[in-house]
């Protein structure tokens, strides 16, 4: 087994801004309200508003639509349904966005069958919001009802195995040795069911979509709420056989996102429909009840078997998980595969199924499938260290993997042990005390310590850059890349101006416009890495050919030196050798007589280095828990959260990344379920007054560490990612904490009181 | 929501000649529920009668020693009038157990009184909800109901009153002050709220054109034993599954008067007038707090088992009376309003 060898995070100078915990750049927009949102921006014309009806029935068919009532109302310009809304693309694949999973994608308004309540039916236009909401509420729609079934566990039978054609979507692994025996003959073992329902990202925008009709042809400014713009302009484009200067789409900001917009939403759809079926602008903005109308975390089911021999190496690993999809896509996540990259054992079995609903296809929320793995098998592994007789923390340094024990590959590099230590340390886990229900606290509360692993991704996506160098000194990159609150702007900033050495007041970074050079959907922790590499290769190319002017200046200093053996700091070019032979990129642009230096820049996986490792953030949480016993009442008192995700290009957006991703793990851990009512086929508490996240009250004390690694094979700028890495671990920590502090081992989430009365 | 038209009344007689005048009208105090529910389409107003500028904003001490709320005084001028966090802690406190700082900026006392259950049906145009449609049936009886009540439900709705402020309002033991088209007249607080039976459709007893004007506090306010214990899904900002607002009068160990409700449990703020006597004469112990709690919870009837579902709120409001007695005799001073309460140390 290779041993990867931690490094030490590299000295930075004084001068670097990569590793700096500098403000947001768009921080004083968005606090001062001078950010726009997709919704809030003005049109050159006049604008019309498009409301969303929505289907009160979960399965059957329209039979009737009373528009003509709707039209006579002054004001009401257009009633789309399937019964006028023209015939677009034909093939599957012109709905399918880059992240559609393997299926059919909803077609807005084509036909008259519903295969989900909340579907859109119709879209009702009007002068004003007021008069379209309004006429809405009017519209008559006729319904034949039929039986519709929503219930994932009356449909365990007519489980599949989850076919591949999303992007990313990793197959479970191979079984190893054999399972049942060595399970059967363990001297410790735990099997157990894990349960979480559905779950809404809900960010706190809604969807919405003003399109600017520019009386241009086909010309359409799209303001756009997404996570990626490009991804909605190809779908667009095809859909609606638009050229890219046709259907141009913005979103500079993004209240929120949380995987929700990383598909083209039916919003978009509709409002540019409607503006090119009525050649006007229109907006379009989803109501909160609508936002529970799409994509959701998915219902799952899991099996966990696991057993260790008496020393408490674990002999035999069994993860078994079954998801609810929709009846047209198959939505996929990465379930299983974490729990088998964790931990190592002989003998092994994967599995991963969908079984379909009437609902609408799950859609990626933050650590998709890792999520939902990780609270299973990281309550299972505790669940283990107790019948082992080890501490849990000790247990998972134990059976900690060294290499990836899935795909036989080494890690680039893993310090998830440094995170156990340091975690431990921080928190002060030696104080505690093994035993189940020991532990109060001076009000006589009881209280409950746990531990728990995460693993995500280093991923890389293609990414694309370009950098423009004004005369005056002033450097402008851009790339359509998306900043759903992760920090994008900020960090783009700092990598732009680290590389080519000026100050970061001298530095624009932009995003969120396809006339920008392409950027993948803003997902998966990829951003930092992959647009980060693209921004340097565009500055590094811009570097280059400031380079060659200045060695054209007359008496050049840096005659002769190689890009590679020069530095860009302070405002200089120098050469590495010597730093006083230096040049002021100042003097360079005046001496070039260019009114602007500009190149374009690029970035993309190694293929090589993809086949030959593994490539994943970690971290280790730890959290207090303080249970009311009487009353059920759970507090989480203490998190610290310890990750190890490559370099950290701006510790404080980082750290807000990771608080961010401690709070939606203790979300899901204490509140977070949409309900479904399976008689009517429909999500019931679909507001922010039931579907219940945490309040600032619920919040207490979150530590986070990074623990940095020097990594440049995951990534040319040694960036992991720290997206979703930080909400891991945290669910089951909470869960393993309330065991210890109550003894009752909660296997369904979410941990509400009346599971502990 | 519909069009309506709007009249900014100046007095209650005026307010309610105007609403009587207009079919179709309503009542606008602070807004908080109505306005949600028309932007719902839940209610449709043709008319509504603002109320803004009535001066029913004072909060004034009674002849008879008591303190009388105007309707209008808002929730939040409500909680921290220096006579109420002195004399009735337990309102003032209840009252900030609920909502959010912003909402109850707006809401008024005669508002709170009136608000309309949460439960996710009634909110849904797109279910069967007999408080919302009359004979459409009830979804919560079998569906999810974790909001839902256990107490004086019918087989036609068992939505909950979702009201904090009302819960103490019913253990203080207050009177609700109205005027109509005939006239003015008072609300025993336990009368002003009715159970579902055949008609869930009616919240309470106000008659057709019926304002509230004032929300008067008898004399007796707990000051030195209550507790308002609220239990709920989250630390702010939800509505309570179970919640018990008490106020005893102690003599030494002994519990010479008692008065208690219940919130989130039923379709008006709920008082068993039979435990509260079982309380009063005896000494505190948790043994009397037990029987106590079993007693309100006799006849109680659940609607489903597992999370979703609302049986678990039997047991947890019977553990929640006697956490919430037992902290009304254990307190010796008031406590300080401006910590949240007990429930969520």
């Amino acid at each position: 087994m290779s041993q990867t060898i931690a490094t030490p995070p590299t000295v930075r100078l004084d001068s670097d801004v990569i590793g700096k915990p500098i403000n947001r750049t768009d921080g004083p927009a968005k606090v001062s309200g001078a950010a726009k949102y997709a919704a809030e921006f003005g049109v050159t014309g006049p604008l019309w508003y498009g409301y969303i009806v929505n289907s009160p029935v979960a399965k059957g068919k329209i039979t009737k639509i009373h528009a003509d009532e709707v039209l006579a109302i002054p004001g009401v310009q257009q009633v789309f349904s399937h019964e006028n809304v023209p015939s677009f693309a034909w093939f599957d694949r012109s709905y399918k966005d880059d992240v559609a999973p393997g299926g059919s994608p909803f077609r807005p308004l084509h036909e008259p069958e519903i295969m989900f309540s909340l579907q859109p039916v119709a879209l009702v236009v009007a002068d004003t919001f007021e008069l379209a909401r309004y006429a809405a509420s009017v519209l008559r729609i006729e319904y034949e009802v039929e039986k519709h079934n929503t219930d994932l566990e009356s449909v365990i039978d007519e489980a599949y195995d989850a076919p591949k054609g999303k992007t990313g979507f990793m197959p479970p692994p191979k079984p190893k040795g054999d399972m049942d025996k060595a399970y059967q003959e363990a001297p410790h073992k735990i099997a157990g069911e894990y349960i979480h329902h559905a779950q809404h990202q809900n960010p706190m925008e809604m969807f919405a979509t003003t399109v600017d009709w520019l009386g241009d042809g086909k010309k359409m400014k799209i303001y756009d709420k997404t996570q990626g713009a490009p991804n909605v302009q190809q779908y667009l484009m095809k859909i609606f056989s638009l050229s890219s200067d046709e259907a141009r789409v913005i979103s500079k900001f993004t209240g929120g996102g949380f995987g929700s917009g990383l598909r083209p939403q039916y919003q978009v759809f509709l409002a540019v429909m409607a503006a090119l079926e009525l050649e006007h602008s229109v907006r379009v903005v989803m109501t909160r009840t609508q936002m529970f109308s799409f994509g959701h975390r998915p219902h799952t089911l899991q099996k966990l078997r696991i057993a260790s021999d008496d020393l408490g190496h674990i002999q035999a690993l069994e993860h078994k998980a079954l998801a609810e999809t929709s009846q047209f896509e198959n939505a996929t996540e990465t379930v299983v595969n974490w729990t088998g990259i964790l931990y190592n054992s002989p003998n092994t079995n994967f599995d991963y199924q969908l079984s379909k609903i009437d609902v609408f296809t799950p859609l990626d929320m933050r650590a998709p499938g890792a999520a939902t793995g990780n609270f299973a098998s990281e309550s299972a592994i505790d669940e283990l260290s107790y019948k082992a007789g080890k501490d849990p923390l000790d247990f998972r340094l134990l059976n900690y993997t060294y290499s990836d024990p899935t795909e036989n590959k080494p890690f680039t590099s893993k310090r998830l042990d440094d995170c156990y230590h340091e975690g431990a340390a921080r928190f002060g886990w030696d104080q505690r005390n093994p035993e189940p229900r020991s532990m109060r606290d001076e009000k006589g509360m009881l209280v409950g310590w746990g531990v728990a692993a995460g693993c995500w991704d280093a991923s890389m996506q293609k990414a694309a850059a370009k950098a423009v160098l004004s005369a005056d000194g002033h450097l402008t990159v851009s790339s359509a890349t998306n900043d759903q609150g992760a920090g994008t702007y900020v960090i783009m900033t700092q990598m732009a101006a680290q590389t080519l050495g000026l100050p970061m007041q001298q530095v624009t970074f932009s995003l969120g416009d396809t006339n920008m050079p392409a950027a993948p959907v803003q997902g998966g922790s990829w951003t930092a890495n992959s647009v980060g590499a693209a921004v340097k290769d565009a500055c590094q190319e811009v570097g280059k050919k400031l380079l060659k002017l200045a060695q054209k200046m007359d008496d050049s200093p840096l005659a002769g030196v190689d890009f590679e053996d020069a530095q860009f700091v302070d405002g200089h070019i120098r050469a590495n050798e010597d730093i006083t032979r230096s040049v002021a990129i100042a003097d360079i642009l005046a001496a070039s007589g260019e009114d602007k230096i500009e190149a374009d820049g690029k970035a993309g996986p190694n293929p090589i280095n993809q086949l030959k490792y593994s490539m994943h953030s970690h971290n280790a949480v730890f959290v207090e828990v303080k249970v009311d016993e009487d009353l059920g009442t759970i507090h989480v008192t203490r998190v610290v959260n310890a990750v190890a995700a490559g370099r950290i290009m701006n510790p404080k957006t980082a750290r807000s990344q990771v608080l961010g991703g401690t709070v939606w793990g203790l979300s899901m851990a204490m509140m977070e379920e949409t309900y479904l009512n399976n008689e009517l086929g429909r999500y019931m508490n679909h507001n922010y007054a039931e579907y219940h996240i945490p309040v600032n009250a619920d919040i207490h004390k979150i530590d986070v560490i990074f623990v940095e690694e020097e990594d440049d094979i995951a990534s040319p700028i040694g960036v992991k990612g720290v997206g979703e890495i930080g909400m891991l671990g945290v669910t089951a920590a909470i869960a393993n904490a309330v065991y210890h502090a109550t003894g009752k081992r909660v296997r369904e989430l979410p941990l509400t009181s009346d599971k502990l009365l | 929501m519909n069009s309506f038209t709007l009249t900014q009344a100046t007095a209650a007689d005026e307010a309610v000649r105007d609403l009587t005048s207009h079919d179709g009208a309503a009542y606008l105090g602070g807004g908080t529920n109505l306005v949600d529910l028309m932007k719902y389409n839940l209610e449709r107003p043709t008319h509504l009668t603002s109320l803004g500028l009535l001066p029913l904003t004072d909060i004034t001490s009674l002849p008879d020693g008591g303190l009388r709320l105007g309707a209008l005084a808002t929730n939040a001028d409500t909680a921290w009038h220096p006579e109420v966090e002195k004399r009735y802690p337990l309102l003032s406190q209840t009252i900030l157990a609920g909502a959010t700082p912003q909402l109850r900026n707006a809401a008024t006392n005669g508002g709170n009184l009136n608000q309309r259950t949460r439960c996710y049906y009634f909110y849904d145009l797109a279910t069967p909800c007999n408080k919302r449609e009359p004979g459409t049936g009830c979804s919560a009886l079998t569906g999810p109901n974790r909001v839902c009540g256990v107490l004086g439900t019918s087989e036609s709705c068992i939505a909950t009153q979702p009201s904090d402020m009302c819960v103490a309002l019913a253990a203080l033991e207050a009177v609700v002050r109205v005027q109509g088209p005939d006239g003015e007249r008072t609300i025993k607080f336990d009368d002003y709220h009715r159970l579902p039976g055949d008609h869930p459709e009616k919240d309470n007893t106000l008659k057709p054109g019926e304002l509230v004007t004032a929300i008067d506090l008898p004399e007796e306010g707990y000051a030195d034993h209550f507790t308002y214990l609220k239990l709920r899904d989250r630390s702010s900002y939800a509505f309570a599954l179970v919640s018990v607002a008490v106020g005893l009068k102690m003599n030494g160990n002994t519990i010479e008067k008692a008065r208690f409700a219940l919130g989130g449990v039923a379709h008006k703020p709920w008082r068993d007038q039979e435990a509260e006597k079982m309380l009063e004469g005896q000494t505190a112990s948790p043994d009397l707090f037990r029987q106590v709690a079993a007693k309100v919870f006799a006849e109680a009837k659940g609607y489903g088992e597992g999370s979703l579902h609302n049986s678990f709120k039997i047991e947890l409001g019977k553990r929640a009376i006697v956490r919430a007695l037992k902290q009304s005799t254990e307190m010796s001073q008031v406590v300080n309003p401006n910590v949240f309460l007990n429930s969520n140390p």
